[in-house]
């Protein structure tokens, strides 16, 4: 019974009707369920704000269409066009550089015409393992020390230009991008346990270019009731809103620290503990097994791609959507310094659902457009 | 690499290198999900309770609800002091974002004052709880608040809050009798109750206000209330309602107050009224006074350094803690000392010359009258006021005998019940000489303190009551304002009835001072004898204290020096002599002649015993002759 219920879904999933229209079901599928249990948690985080929650649903409209027209698009013609996107968005990042314009002393957008604003750092999240995977597409694996510095030099120079607008959380996903495309490329285990030995010294190095608000972060981090009510406020009231929820929550629409305002940013980078308040360690439990699924399913098609652009591209894709979530989470609740990084299509706002959707159509693509052998 | 390169390749291993490298990846991932899981249990779990007091904790506020404060009312239920409603500006800090747009905003508004702006900065600067507000400017004209109430919704953080402030309504003649409140200070939250201060605007600082700040505050009220992260109440989960203050009923007598309030004239000076069948105070002046309304909001510093550094020394409380020489009007009791100890008595004679000799050699101790009086008895030496007389009295008793009696009519200590701050005075002893001059007692210090000078200090009050014990006879009250608190009699620690009556080996010598003192008047000698012509009869005893020195630090002003060297003149008294119901002491600062206090005394018989007052204090009647 159970195992033709399996079947059944397994050969529905598989259909070649979907495969002709490149849709991954399972995908979209658990990308669905991770969007609409969002939306419920999000009609509570902002207050039962049904004007925010109807833009938000715009935006995952715009990202799914985005994902569907990626999805059209054969492998081959992203892995030929990604070296012209990558030179193209680091020019525009020194463009932002330049002329960009931007808020709390930071300079991440561009002006376009009509008063739109485009963030070009936004876009290397993708362009970043392409360029990688692209680098490798035509080389043997594992990589040689000689391409691997290749590789590092492809990296560092968007990263640098990122995290001087200053924005150092793009340029750690971005960086974090493209080490995952040269992981997976089969960065010799000694070279990453080198790396790992360096960090005390990387870290140092970086402490020393943060901006002064950035290391306020990681102190306060480090301790948050030295400043209860400046920087320390938000980890204060968000572990506060996490624990009290408990195994079970108080319920939807129910948690005072969400309710009452006392959790800042609830609707955006906090929304996890408007979830972990109001539903408890059972609601953060299901809407990290929706995540899973997302995950397991796109290292599924990594493995199973057809080329190593594909396999490269795919992994790190899904690989840097987890680390998304990790670092959300993991600074929501307190274990990880505050690094103004979204919960992927759960937080409310524009530019990343766009990306993050666009990252599932690329997969859907690789997935969908394999030659039958 | 080339194409042939290429063709070499074992895409098989490649893509198993990349296989192995995503299930590497998966267990990176499932390691740190169960990281994320951990962290998650130990907050939900492990700390659940911590965290739930915490979240608890942030979104229930207890709120003070503050009593109305007890009125206090005079002997006729006249309201001395009283609750006013007022409006006041009050800004809440934590959310005001821009202190000086709203500065500038409120500025075009309404009238704000820079001292105003400077209190509110400094109290910015005090301890205070967060979200609680911060008074900026109080009693809003109804054209003020009007103009505010409109612009209140785009101004955040502000807002018109309702308050009872306290109002005197009698000012300043008053000032040192109820006393008055003011705003807390860190210094008073530490003997009160924080909590139940909470949101109180002013608590007793003196007087009354002070003394009776426990029955006067009532009990708070709390309500717990649920507010969002900017403080704003949300919803009311509990309520227990606040109990009022209770009300004190004094002795006092408005009228009387304020009328020998106005008696002192241009001069510095104190009086007190005692009814001697109780103790209760019916006057307590000290002149100049203040008006206590400018403390109750928290006095401005250029007002309070106008207080401060006037000569006249208005916030000094004359009556409780100013320190005379009691002079002649120490007499009765000096002579009663020596009857009781028998180193006087009625019948035996002695001749009075302008001065008293201890050795035939030393020095001449004069009396007031150079000629002297001739041969007198003791009620003379009532009536005329003989100095040589005590001198040589004293001189045969030593300071113990006089030490010991005076003490029971609570001189050298305080007895007052129920006021804060007065002074015992000095009433000297062989011990306290030696203690404070390291020198034995002479006999001269004897020949002073006979005449109420020397080392003497006595407090207008400390006479006053003194005065009260002699008019009824020895049952001796300690004074007190308070009569009923609420409904109830007020009670006080040390108040032992009758425990503190003065029995002497004799009572009949009681009587035989009251007409030695009534003869002040009535004989044609008598120094007081421009009181007669009274319905009822009236025994007192002038005095005339000696100025002796300057103060250091003033400098010489032959005009300014004169008048400081002016003799303070005293008088006491009681009425009607038979059977008193008023007692009296009043002291003109360098008055000059005696009869100053004596003449104020009579006045206030007259208008006490039989309600003669001028007409324009027919305002102050209070109720109870309604």
């Amino acid at each position: 019974m159970t195992e033709s219920l399996y079947r059944r879904v397994l050969t529905f999933a598989n259909a070649r009707l979907w495969q002709l229209v490149h849709i991954d079901i399972l995908l979209i599928g658990s990308l669905l369920l991770l969007i609409g249990g969002g939306l419920f948690v999000l009609y509570s985080a902002s207050g039962q704000n049904v004007a925010m929650i109807e833009r938000q649903v715009f935006r995952f409209t715009v990202g799914l269409m985005v994902c569907l027209v990626l999805a059209q698009l054969p492998p081959k013609y992203m892995r030929r066009a990604s070296p012209t996107l990558y030179i193209f968005i680091v020019l525009l990042l020194l463009g932002v550089l330049m002329f960009g314009v931007g808020a709390k002393g930071a300079q991440r957008w561009l002006p376009l015409p009509g008063g739109l604003r485009f963030q070009p750092s936004e876009i290397m999240k993708i362009v970043m393992p392409m360029m990688v995977a692209w680098y490798f597409s035509d080389k043997a694996l594992p990589p040689s020390f000689k391409q691997i510095v290749m590789v590092i030099g492809l990296i560092v120079a968007p990263v640098l230009l990122i995290a001087k607008q200053p924005d150092l959380g793009t340029s750690l996903l971005v960086a974090v991008s493209g080490i995952f495309a040269l992981f997976l490329a089969g960065l010799g285990w000694r070279y990453i346990l080198g790396a790992a030995s360096l960090a005390p010294i990387a870290g140092y190095t970086l402490w020393q270019v943060m901006h002064d608000y950035q290391k306020q972060r990681v102190l306060t981090f480090l301790n948050p009731e030295s400043d209860p009510l400046g920087s320390g406020w938000n980890i204060i009231q968000s572990k506060t809103a996490i624990g009290s929820g408990g195994l079970y929550g108080k319920g939807w629409l129910e948690g005072t620290q969400a309710q009452l305002d006392f959790l800042p940013e609830s609707h955006t980078d906090f929304i996890i503990a408007v979830l972990a308040e109001e539903f408890g360690m059972l609601g953060c439990g299901l809407l990290i097994c929706a995540y899973l699924l997302v995950i397991a399913r796109g290292l599924y098609i990594s493995a199973m791609a057809e080329d190593n652009y594909a396999r490269l591209l795919a992994g790190s894709l899904t690989l840097t959507f987890f680390v998304y979530m990790f670092v959300n989470i993991g600074m929501v609740s307190g274990i990880l310094p505050v690094v103004g990084v979204p919960l992927p299509l759960v937080s409310y706002g524009g530019t990343s659902i766009i990306t993050i959707m666009a990252t599932f159509g690329i997969l859907m693509s690789i997935q969908t457009h394999k030659r039958a052998i | 690499m080339s194409r042939q390169d290429q063709q070499f390749r074992n895409y098989r291993q490649e893509q198993r290198l990349t296989q192995h490298r995503v299930v590497a990846a998966a267990i990176f991932v499932i390691v740190l999900v169960c990281i994320l899981l951990a962290r998650l249990f130990y907050l939900q779990v492990i700390e659940y309770d911590l965290y739930q007091t915490k979240a608890d904790d942030n979104r229930v506020m207890l709120v003070t609800d503050p009593p109305p404060r007890g009125l206090i009312y005079d002997r006729n239920g006249l309201v001395l002091a009283d609750n006013r409603p007022i409006h006041s500006l009050t800004v809440t800090p934590e959310r005001v974002e821009d202190f000086i747009g709203l500065r500038k905003e409120l500025s075009n508004i309404i009238e704000i004052s820079d001292s105003e702006w400077e209190n509110f900065d400094s109290r910015l600067r005090e301890y205070r709880r967060p979200y609680q507000s911060i008074t900026l400017k109080s009693q809003l004209t109804d054209e003020e608040w009007a103009r505010v109430s409109v612009d209140l919704y785009r101004l955040d953080g502000v807002q018109v809050e309702a308050q009872l402030t306290r109002y005197y309504p009698y000012g300043e003649a008053f000032a040192h009798a109820v006393g008055y409140v003011g705003r807390i200070t860190a210094n008073d939250l530490k003997r009160v109750d924080q909590q139940a201060y909470q949101g109180a605007l002013f608590i007793g600082k003196t007087g009354i206000e002070g003394f009776y700040e426990k029955e006067l505050f009532g009990e708070a009220g709390f309500s717990k209330v649920e507010v969002n992260a900017r403080g704003r109440i949300m919803s009311q989960l509990e309520r227990q309602s606040p109990v009022p203050g209770r009300d004190l009923h004094l002795y006092l007598d408005a009228r009387l107050q304020q009328y020998a309030y106005d008696l002192l004239g241009d001069y510095k000076g104190s009086v007190v009224a005692i009814d001697p069948e109780t103790g209760g105070i019916l006057a307590l002046v000290s002149k100049p006074g203040f008006d206590p309304n400018l403390f109750v909001r928290g006095i401005s510093v250029a007002d309070y350094s106008t207080l401060r550094q006037s000569k006249k020394l208005p916030l000094f409380n004359r009556a409780l803690r100013g320190g005379y020489p009691p002079a002649s009007t120490i007499k009765p009791f000096m002579a009663l000392a020596g009857l009781e100890y028998g180193f006087a008595s009625w019948t035996e004679r002695y001749f009075a010359k302008g001065y008293y000799q201890i050795n035939p050699d030393g020095r001449r101790y004069r009396d007031w009258k150079r000629t002297g009086h001739g041969w007198i008895n003791l009620e003379r030496s009532i009536i005329e006021s003989v100095d040589t007389y005590y001198y040589q009295l004293s001189n045969k008793m030593g300071i113990t005998p006089i030490h010991n009696f005076l003490s029971r009519f609570g001189f050298g200590r305080s007895t007052l019940l129920d006021l804060n701050g007065d002074s015992s005075g000095l009433l000297p002893s062989n011990e306290w000489k030696k203690a404070k001059y390291k020198e034995p007692w002479y006999p001269g210090d004897s020949v002073n303190v006979g005449i109420g000078q020397g080392f003497m200090v006595a407090t207008p009050m400390q006479i006053a009551s003194a005065t009260s014990a002699l008019a009824s006879r020895g049952r001796y009250f300690y004074p007190r304002m308070a009569d009923k608190i609420g409904d109830d009699a007020a009670q006080f620690e040390g108040d032992l009835g009758g425990e503190h009556d003065i029995i002497l080996k004799d009572q009949g010598n009681w009587e035989r001072m009251v007409n030695a003192m009534r003869k002040v008047i009535t004989d044609s000698l008598g120094t007081a004898r421009r009181l007669q012509g009274t319905k009822y009869d009236i025994a007192g005893k002038t005095g005339t204290g000696q100025v002796f020195s300057l103060q250091e630090d003033e400098e010489y002003d032959s005009e300014k020096l004169d008048k400081r060297l002016h003799d303070h003149a005293l008088f006491i008294g009681f009425a009607p002599a038979k059977a008193p119901k008023i007692s009296v002491f009043a002291i003109f600062e360098n008055g000059g002649s005696s009869s100053k206090p004596a003449d104020l005394s009579k006045k206030l018989f007259d208008a006490y015993l039989y309600g003669k007052y001028p007409p324009h204090y027919d305002y102050l009647k209070g109720k109870g002759n309604d």
